[in-house]
């Protein structure tokens, strides 16, 4: 009897009236170089120049000695937003380099740092930056609470593909 | 007589030439990075003195004098030490989280005068001279100097600690942090001689990479009532700021000059 009702009550929490969610996608672009490594990459949402959640960290993880953590700062505006305040690894947050594709990272908005998140403007940041390559950064701004059905994309040039935000609030 | 005035003449060369060799060069150190992220980064520096910025053309800077301090205040070490034909460099271990400031400072008397027909040289603090230097010198010439060259580098997070000034010469208090300086943004420095703000002093911001463009891009600011300046950094790079003053605030009475110098080099870094 009582492992009925707590599955209910389970059931109940997931429905998604309650719990909202956000997509980012994005795409790491195929590129014809000599020398190929995959991007170090950085998302987080941005409001007056304020780094309010980090959403993902991608690096080199797997060298010894946390050596990977020597190019963050290459990602330099999200270096200065956050980075440099946090310790490596980011716990729930930083993973490894993504391959060339297309990812869709989903973020429950009721959860962690999205959670308290206040009404008003926001953007989402995408900062790329590959070794012996380029450097690129996408904005994709955003208001808070979203409007149902939100979807806003934004196309790079060199080190970033497409790249969306979608929020299903 | 003549021979004796032609002596004097020298002396006074002697002395011009030796208080300011930055008045007919520009003198510099240049670190390969000042935002550095990792688990416990090196840097490298370059010191010169050149007339270009920031290509070594004319000879070395004499590392004497050179003091690393750590973000915790302690003393940080400046190794690998090597000074060649025309620069001289050396590496420092960013071990501790935080800001250090690299930085190459003097200052005090020199003091000229004649004794039997021989020339006297003497360099030394206001406390010495009264001991060393003879009451009665003949031809006394007394000139006072403070000279300050640095640079600042964070590994991780930035820190505030080594900003603070020590109080003695020109000195430089960043307001903006000077690593967290990016491409037309503003940043705010306060220029403070023994201490206290410096108005009204002409301070100059030139851009790296002189040998590739016309223009010198030379920023021509003046410290307000603060002692504060404000740069609005066109591009990204390497940038050389200096000022100097002088005035008769002077802590022995037989020097009628003081001189007082200081720059900096800031790496601005892009968007």
């Amino acid at each position: 009897m009582r492992k009925l009702l707590s599955l209910t009550l389970t059931g109940l929490a997931a429905t998604p009236a309650l719990a909202g969610e956000m997509t980012v996608t994005v795409e790491i672009p195929r590129l014809d170089v000599a020398e190929y490594h995959r991007p170090y990459l950085a998302a987080w949402i941005e409001q007056n120049d304020q780094a309010i959640a980090n959403l993902t960290v991608r690096y080199d993880v797997k060298m010894r000695d946390n050596e990977g953590t020597k190019w963050l700062k290459d990602m330099r505006q999200w270096w200065r937003r956050s980075g440099r305040d946090q310790t490596f690894p980011m716990d729930g947050v930083s993973g490894p380099t993504l391959p060339v594709g297309e990812h869709k990272l989903s973020f429950d908005t009721a959860k962690g740092p999205l959670a308290g998140l206040k009404p008003g403007a926001y953007a989402l940041v995408v900062e790329a930056a590959r070794e012996v390559g380029g450097r690129e950064l996408l904005r994709i701004p955003f208001e808070w609470p979203a409007k149902a059905g939100f979807a806003q994309s934004v196309k790079g040039e060199s080190e970033l593909g497409t790249i969306a935000l979608a929020i299903k609030p | 007589m003549k021979s004796l005035l032609a002596r004097t003449g020298i002396a006074i060369a002697l002395i011009a030439g030796m208080a300011l060799p930055a008045a007919a060069h520009r003198t510099w150190m240049l670190p390969s990075a000042t935002v550095l992220s990792g688990q416990d980064p090196w840097i490298t520096v370059d010191a010169a003195v050149s007339n270009d910025l920031f290509y070594f053309e004319h000879v070395p800077l004499r590392l004497d004098g050179l003091q690393v301090l750590a973000p915790d205040g302690s003393e940080g070490k400046a190794e690998n030490q090597a000074t060649g034909k025309y620069r001289s460099t050396f590496d420092v271990h960013l071990d501790k989280p935080g800001t250090y400031k690299v930085a190459m400072a003097s200052g005090g008397l020199m003091a000229f005068w004649e004794e039997g027909g021989q020339r006297k040289r003497w360099r030394g603090t206001a406390e010495a001279f009264a001991k060393e230097v003879p009451a009665n010198a003949e031809k006394l010439q007394v000139t006072e100097n403070f000279r300050r060259m640095e640079f600042f580098a964070t590994a991780g997070k930035p820190t505030d600690a080594v900003l603070k000034p020590t109080g003695k010469g020109l000195e430089m208090v960043p307001v903006t942090h000077p690593n967290d300086l990016f491409a037309g943004e503003n940043a705010t420095f306060q220029f403070v001689l023994d201490g206290k703000p410096a108005p009204d002093l002409e301070v100059s911001v030139i851009p790296g990479g002189i040998r590739y463009r016309n223009d010198l891009g030379e920023m021509k600011l003046k410290t307000d009532k603060d002692g504060k300046v404000t740069v609005k950094w066109p591009t990204p790079g390497m940038y050389w700021m200096e000022a100097e003053l002088e005035d008769n605030k002077t802590s022995v009475k037989q020097a009628a000059k003081r001189r007082a110098s200081y720059n900096t080099t800031l790496e601005v870094l892009a968007q």
